[in-house]
């Protein structure tokens, strides 16, 4: 079959890869039909996750067609279903308490021994990611082996488009558990930081759970537009002081809750990105964590930090004084995606969410590595990019 | 044939430091002196200066959603240990109720090792111990406890084995001071896998290679 494959910072090529069987008995095969770049697939793009190696079949996202079960799947040839990033196994005391992206059981054990030193346990195997998480062939490829599928995937009914569901793959879920972790109560202004994706769905999340405002931060005018779509008041990073901003539009108080839909490659011009930036790229495991820092410090007094971006290694100059001194609440993690699909699928039925505004340029899987280098270089007009296996 | 020590080890490894230094000084070494600290709640191996002697002791715990006697009966069956041990090729029975185990070495080598049951409480504890002549002077334990609130089985695997001398020596320290840890750790994960899910996570994506 044709795979997306990873074979280095900047360097992704579509190659010719033996297709996939079912292994172990819950496995099901799909035939991909759509399946999208994520911002999380830039940091591997980018080479500042660590423990990717040359020829992985990258991508997290994806859905498609049932071709083959083992005994003890539960699908059946021929259903269309989308299928969660985590991989989680349904069973472990973690996916038990629906916390799914911290399943005990799908990540290898031979995959474990990076994470442990490093986090303390290894967390849940993702798609087409880190070895650190599996090392699991992802789903940019006209085939995928899914294991555990009679926990994640979600069947689709008839009638329904690949676009208006492939996103409860990843992002959907993730803008929703983002502004789940904020707790928002009635009258709440949430500002969000970072209008990719993840943070536009948080951005429509937020309102869907009542937030009376959510501000939107970004640079790109474009991003910005399509944030202000969703009812967001929203400021750009190049233009505007970010933290007075949110002072003055709150009379002094801050932003009740806080999103950092942007981490560990934060951009812009601030001296400790800069420094970040640098350090990056030595490869020292180093966050950027621009981003995340002018949120603790925005934040209201007692307020709530979400942070659904992804951070690898470790960050410098943490605000931890502003975090303990104004008693912050912190919720952040992969998602549990599995604990959302069937709920948000129902939202998309019914007209709540819209999904497919996002979509910026569909490409054949032939044409990944420039959708890799377009997402990657032109983030201002290429918001969303589904590939067609 | 050399001599085996069968001097018991690991049924003193959980009774705390004390007792780790306690099969030190068994073990001859009587030129050094050893503080005896008194007894934590943590297991004996990890006292900072647990010295088995001549013994590499490897061990690990587990938590698994499963109740005790199933998890016992699953182990307790020799047979089964092969199906998550990755260097474990075959567990067979021998004579007089002893147990034939075929252990992977490297460059495609295999050692056998003939056990037999030392202690057996049912649904608690199996402790093993390889008999007078073998190639590999080892004994181990399991040990199944309750976690609280019905979170399943605490599972403690505890190894301790001396290489013998010569070729198939060398052969054996290396593939037990392969990380010996991350190997007991894999097992037991590998265990608890099959236990919760019914099968061992992999990220293959095909039976064989291409």
């Amino acid at each position: 079959m044709r795979a997306l494959t990873w074979h280095g910072t900047h360097d992704v090529r579509v190659d010719t890869v033996p297709d996939p069987q079912i292994v172990n008995p819950r496995d099901a095969v799909l035939k991909v039909t759509s399946t999208a770049i994520c911002g999380s697939d830039l940091h591997l793009y980018d080479g500042v996750i660590p423990g990717m190696l040359s020829g992985d079949i990258l991508g997290h996202e994806f859905m498609g067609e049932v071709v083959d079960v083992g005994p003890k799947s539960t699908l059946k040839k021929g259903q269309r279903v989308v299928v969660p990033f985590t991989i989680s196994c349904g069973s472990c005391y973690f996916c038990q308490k629906q916390q799914y992206s911290a399943c005990d059981n799908s990540n290898p054990a031979e995959k474990q021994d990076i994470s442990e030193p490093l986090y303390g346990h290894a967390v849940s195997a993702l798609f087409g990611y880190s070895h650190m998480t599996g090392g699991y062939p992802g789903g940019q490829a006209e085939y995928v082996r899914v294991p555990f599928s009679d926990v994640g995937p979600i069947v689709i009914p008839d009638g329904m488009d690949d676009d208006e569901v492939l996103f409860l793959s990843d992002i959907l879920p993730t803008g929703w558990m983002a502004a789940e972790n904020c707790d928002i109560e009635p009258g709440d202004t949430v500002a969000v930081w970072g209008c990719g994706p993840v943070g536009l769905f948080a951005v429509q999340s937020a309102k869907l759970m009542g937030a009376e405002r959510v501000i939107a931060i970004d640079h790109y005018p474009h991003r910005l537009e399509l944030a202000r779509k969703f009812g967001a008041e929203t400021i750009d990073f190049n233009q505007t002081k970010v933290g007075e901003a949110l002072m003055e539009m709150t009379g002094g108080i801050g932003p009740d809750a806080v999103i950092d839909a942007v981490g560990m490659e934060a951009h812009g011009f601030a001296p400790d990105n800069v420094l970040e930036v640098a350090k990056q790229k030595l490869g020292v495991a180093a966050d950027r964590g621009h981003a995340l820092r002018e949120a603790i410090v925005s934040v209201r007094k007692g307020g709530r930090v979400s942070m659904p971006g992804v951070y690898g290694g470790f960050l410098d100059k943490f605000p931890l004084g502003a975090m303990m001194e104004k008693g912050l609440q912190w919720r952040t993690g992969q998602t549990h995606v599995q604990r959302y699909t069937a709920d948000l699928l129902r939202r998309i039925q019914e007209g709540e969410i819209d999904t497919t505004f996002l979509i910026s340029h569909r490409l054949p899987l032939e044409e990944a590595p420039t959708g890799y280098k377009n997402f990657h270089s032109k983030q201002d007009e290429w918001t969303k990019v589904v590939l067609k296996p | 044939m050399q001599s085996h020590s069968q001097r018991p080890v690991l049924g003193l490894l959980a009774i705390g430091v004390g007792a780790a230094v306690g099969i030190a000084l068994l073990n001859q070494r009587p030129s050094r002196s050893y503080r005896i600290a008194p007894p934590d709640s943590a297991p004996g191996r990890l006292a900072k200066h647990a010295d088995f002697g001549d013994y590499a002791v490897v061990g690990k715990t587990v938590l698994i959603d499963k109740p005790r006697q199933e998890l016992f009966d699953y182990w307790r069956d020799f047979s089964n240990l092969s199906s998550f041990m990755e260097n474990i090729e075959a567990v067979k029975p021998g004579t007089n109720g002893s147990s034939i185990w075929t252990i992977a070495a490297p460059a495609g080598q295999s050692v056998e090792v003939e056990t037999q049951v030392v202690d057996e409480r049912a649904g608690e504890l199996i402790a093993w111990r390889s008999v007078e002549g073998s190639s590999i002077d080892t004994e181990g334990r399991v040990a199944f406890r309750d976690a609280p609130a019905g979170r399943g089985t605490y599972v403690e695997a505890i190894v301790a084995y001396k290489p013998p001398g010569g070729e198939l020596g060398r052969l054996i320290a290396k593939l037990f001071q392969r990380e010996p840890n991350v190997q007991g750790r894999r097992e037991l994960k590998r265990f608890k896998m099959l236990m919760e899910t019914g099968e061992i996570a992999t990220s293959r994506n095909r039976r064989e290679a291409a």
